[in-house]
């Protein structure tokens, strides 16, 4: 039985976990490498680490830090934040992690993707995106979504699908943050655009929310969320007991 | 000792990773004779089947690796270059396993078969204390098809063989250095000296 995955993301600054974390047995809550292992431990199918350090320093704390995830933990993680070369995947690749998730950088030279692909297959490169709905259309924006690009998300899946991505990460910056569910209509429309699989990020408030992206109403491949998991408003075990009961396949 | 056989493919960091948490000590190499005094050996593998046999080709490792008699593992592309043929780049391999490997069928189904899924039919000491239809992680587009030495099944819109045993060598479609405690629990098996 083929499961849908369950991604908690955890941003990371100067090697730290910046969201504050509701982990009760937990010592330290800023230690990444500590909550990683505690999200294995609930049954998480893979994890995000996404870089928001603002320096180089901080850059650096980071590959280290996927060094050590890359030792303590038995499942699959992908890195992100701030990808702009090739040589930046590969020192993160090479750290240990699975796979590499890469955004502005993709948005401005699309032969990064191919690059990528051809050093360490598709099947190690993610690519995220990031869209929000103006008068009618998709677009794609970069920054947090404060910054509009000329692209449009559907033609942009596609592409990135051409060029090589294993794996697309879409999140809807209109519902980022809002806790009132995910863009279901259009994680339905990208599984007729693009054949790779594709993770749901952005508006999960409850099980229900993430249930419905996983089931006939998104059919994404994937649901990552954040703060629900964070702040332990939903724990995974629970939610993948209810996800089962609503015969969703997931890995239990 | 447990030898990780180097034949330049990618991320054989995760294997050691793993024995590393079970306290096992390891080696990567592509020197024949360090690797046939090892008392394990891994043949990992993420890449193409093609440039994969190439490699091993270019170090000899390709008659070493049959002539072997200590517990091999083959994970992923490395159980299947243990098999006959692969359908990717038309390409010999190690004969150690009867069977060929084919891609999977365009039937609907995302490819390649990432994420997780469950193993069944489970059989012999590699699977000790493994419960059918456990899950398991697998990332690949081709597949080895089932036969007598098949040791654990999975489906993907077809049934394929997750895991492959003859003799000495065993073969791991899915990833155990990434499967969460259950991979754990099947590198431990291998690792344990009732495995052959």
């Amino acid at each position: 039985m083929y499961a849908k995955r369950i991604i908690p993301c955890l941003d990371i600054k100067d090697g730290k976990t910046v969201k504050g974390v509701n982990f009760t047995n937990l010592q330290n809550v800023g230690d990444p490498v500590e909550l990683a292992r505690q999200y294995c431990k609930e049954m998480a199918d893979e994890l995000v680490f996404l870089d928001i350090s603002a320096t180089q320093e901080g850059r650096k704390t980071f590959v280290s830090l996927v060094e050590k995830i890359a030792k303590n933990i038995n499942i699959p993680f992908t890195v992100g934040g701030g990808i702009s070369s090739v040589e930046d995947a590969s020192a993160l690749l090479k750290a240990g992690a699975d796979k590499v998730s890469i955004n502005s950088a993709a948005t401005k030279n699309p032969k990064l993707i191919e690059e990528l692909k051809e050093l360490f297959g598709s099947q190690s490169i993610t690519v995220a995106i990031d869209a929000k709905e103006i008068n009618g259309t998709w677009r794609v924006t970069t920054h947090g979504g404060t910054q509009i690009t000329e692209r449009e998300l559907f033609s942009w899946a596609a592409e990135v699908e051409r060029c090589g991505a294993g794996e697309i990460l879409f999140t809807s910056m209109d519902h980022d943050g809002t806790k009132r569910g995910y863009a279901c209509s259009v994680y339905k429309k990208l599984l007729e655009i693009v054949k790779i699989p594709v993770i749901a990020s952005g508006g999960a408030g409850s099980i229900t929310d993430i249930a419905d992206v996983l089931s006939e109403k998104g059919c994404a491949d994937a649901a990552l969320a954040a703060s629900i998991f964070h702040y332990g408003e939903i724990r995974i075990p629970d939610l993948k007991r209810e996800l089962k009961k609503m015969n969703i396949p997931v890995r239990l | 000792m447990i030898g990780i056989i180097d034949y330049g493919t990618g991320n054989i960091k995760s294997v050691g990773n793993a024995l590393a948490r079970l306290g096992a000590e390891y080696i990567v190499t592509s020197q024949a004779s360090i690797i046939e005094g090892c008392d394990r050996v891994i043949l990992p593998g993420v890449g193409s089947a093609g440039m994969a046999m190439e490699n091993l080709k270019r170090s000899r490792l390709d008659k070493i690796i049959p002539a072997l008699t200590q517990p091999v593992l083959g994970i992923c592309l490395g159980m299947q270059l243990l098999c006959a043929h692969s359908e990717e780049d038309d390409t010999e391999c190690l004969g150690i396993f009867k069977n060929r490997v084919q891609k999977f069928p365009e039937i609907g189904k995302k490819i390649p078969h990432i994420g997780w899924n469950t193993i069944g039919s489970l059989k012999g000491s590699l699977y000790t204390n493994v419960k059918q239809e456990s899950f398991v992680y697998f990332v690949h587009s081709y597949f080895a098809e089932t036969n007598q030495m098949t040791i654990a099944t999975s489906e993907y819109g077809i049934r394929f063989s997750a895991s492959l045993n003859e003799k000495n060598f065993f073969g791991c479609q899915f990833h155990p250095e990434k499967s969460g405690d259950i991979g754990e629990k099947i590198l431990h098996n291998f690792l344990s000296n009732n495995i052959i």
